[in-house]
């Protein structure tokens, strides 16, 4: 572990906190950005290109602006008067703790159940494309089909609205 | 020199090829040099830091030359001198100008959100100049020789639509605002053109590398050169490449954001001084890269457009091409009147896109159909029969009428 890692970690979990933290829901979703910037460059530092620019162009690009727009468009932008931690943070406390146990014990048990993959493996871009249309195209296929259904459901929506108002 | 490969550069006349070749290496050969003064362990981070120097400067130098030759072309396209007092041909314009901007008052409004305000031009312009590490401007000339190249410029790209929103929220305006939506809207429509225009090519080369793109297209026979752009799939995608790139740069007559008779100046309508010249070089380096990605998908990169002129050096001909570029879309805004909003819309989604995934379709029948003069007939007459049915069909529908408002009655 390098300081880089050190540092990219640092600026990845301040983002999540302050995202947490923040009172204003927009400064929320531009910290959540810097998080995922963070993440993106932690792949990039584990020599997993594609899985880091991946992150970078679906997160940073898209997703960050989808959240933006959503809270624009809902009238969440304004500062809300109540308190950051809500009356139930116990029960997310605990719930957040019992995911990161379970994801920490599936990695810890990986390391046991695949011992020959602590090398750095040496993946390109063309062997990830293989892999998605060869051993893996059938969850690809599901998702293509559930990606489709759910932009369908938005065209629907969004004309149900349309139609409404005339 | 018929074909030329690339890596084996065989020296066939002892003294004229190491000219050529120095003179087409001249910048990397002068990166070695300044380089090699410095003790060895520092040499990688060194030379790195030159490259990144040597863009950093370069491209802001090309800017304040573009600001004059576009105010120079414009006021010749509309009839009137255009600058021409400070300097030769008012050339030193842009130092004035710099000069201004460096000492206006930068003005923040009270409501403002400051950090947010302050932060916008900042995120622009360093997610814009990240977009040119990856851009191959010469032989051997790339900063960062990425495997997966394409994706991380458009990535960058990506990471430029929310510069621009953190500018328009954080103004507090609703000129600003109105103008960031408007922006975020349009470059998230026309990425996906731009997207999909790209795929083609990286279809073709099977590679995301922009150096293996180039390397695909610097092959010549009979004299002519392999660009993209001379195949049917690589003309329908460069067109719709080209009008993705006017759009995602918010060039006229995509310019809505910055719609001066709607909203001010959009989402940089609170911006002064310097923050504002920032927005201004964002948006011409933004030009420079998406134009330089163009020329490196589809017009061949570095590659000579003629296999007698290999011997001009690579980095010549890459700026050429890139200023040609800036040309036509300084000869566009010149021309052509804005966009409305819905037309853009349809535009994008309803006919631009579906042209993109018929383009897919095309290369890909391309490949399939063998090399002989079978496959040029089939894929322009499908290209273009879509064209002319999407065209025809569009003008069926007798959408062209007097104008009609919703709102404002």
């Amino acid at each position: 572990m390098s300081y880089l890692f050190y540092l990219l970690a640092a600026l990845t979990v301040a983002g999540a906190l302050a995202a947490l933290m923040l009172k204003n829901t927009v400064h929320c979703a531009l910290v959540l950005t810097v998080a995922f910037a963070g993440l993106a460059m932690l792949f990039l530092n584990l020599d997993a290109q594609f899985a880091g620019i991946a992150q970078l162009l679906v997160y940073v690009g898209a997703v960050a602006i989808l959240v933006v727009i959503a809270i624009l468009l809902t009238k969440g932008s304004e500062t809300s008067k109540d308190e950051v931690f809500s009356r139930s943070w116990l029960v997310g406390l605990v719930i957040a703790a019992a995911v990161f146990a379970v994801l920490s014990w599936a990695v810890i048990g990986s390391i046991r159940v695949l011992p020959h993959e602590m090398a750095v493996p040496d993946v390109t871009v063309v062997q990830i494309g293989d892999a998605l249309v060869d051993r893996y195209v059938l969850p690809l296929e599901i998702v293509a089909v559930l990606l489709t259904a759910a932009m369908i459901g938005a065209v629907i929506v969004a004309r149900h609205e349309k139609e409404e108002k005339r | 020199m018929q074909s030329q490969p690339k890596p084996p550069r065989q020296p066939k006349r002892e003294c004229e090829i190491p000219v050529i070749e120095k003179t087409d290496q001249l910048f990397v050969l002068l990166q070695h040099w300044l380089v090699s003064f410095l003790p060895a362990a520092m040499q990688p981070v060194a030379g790195v830091l030159l490259s990144v120097v040597a863009i950093v400067c370069i491209f802001p130098a090309l800017f304040a030359l573009t600001t004059v030759f576009e105010r120079k072309g414009l006021g010749r396209i509309q009839n009137r001198l255009g600058p021409n007092r400070v300097g030769p041909f008012g050339l030193l314009q842009p130092v004035a100008d710099g000069i201004k901007s460096l000492t206006k008052e930068d003005i923040v409004p009270l409501s403002a959100d400051a950090v947010v305000h302050y932060l916008a031009p900042v995120v622009l312009v360093v997610a814009v100049f990240m977009g040119f590490a990856v851009l191959p401007m010469g032989r051997k000339m790339v900063l960062v020789d990425l495997d997966a190249g394409l994706l991380f410029y458009f990535a960058m790209g990506a990471s430029t639509e929310l510069a621009v929103f953190m500018a328009g929220w954080s103004s507090r305006n609703k000129y600003s605002l109105l103008g960031a939506m408007r922006a975020v809207a349009q470059m998230i429509s026309y990425e996906v053109v731009l997207l999909l225009s790209s795929v083609t090519v990286v279809m073709m080369t099977g590679s995301l590398s922009l150096t293996k793109i180039v390397e695909a297209q610097n092959q010549y026979s009979w004299g002519l050169p392999h660009w993209f752009i001379f195949t049917p799939w690589g003309c329908a995608g460069f067109a719709m490449y080209a009008i993705a790139a006017t759009a995602e740069t918010n060039r006229s007559p995509f310019d809505l954001p910055e719609g001066e008779s709607e909203l001010v100046a959009g989402y940089h309508t609170e911006y002064s001084g310097f923050k504002f010249a920032l927005f201004f070089l964002g948006e011409y380096l933004a030009m420079f890269s998406i134009s330089g990605l163009g020329t490196t998908l589809f017009l061949g990169g570095w590659s000579a457009p003629l296999s007698s002129l290999t011997w001009v050096p690579s980095w010549i001909w890459f700026f050429t091409k890139l200023m040609l570029s800036i040309f036509v879309f300084i000869w566009m805004r010149g021309t052509l009147p804005r966009l409305r909003q819905d037309q853009l819309m349809n535009f994008a989604w309803k006919f631009i896109l579906p042209m993109c995934l018929l383009n897919l379709f095309v290369a890909g029948l391309w490949t399939y159909l063998g090399s002989g003069w079978l496959r040029w007939v089939i894929c322009s007459a499908i290209l273009i029969a879509a064209y002319a049915a999407m065209g025809w069909g569009e003008m069926r529908r007798g959408k062209i009428g007097p104008r009609s408002y919703r709102y404002a009655e």
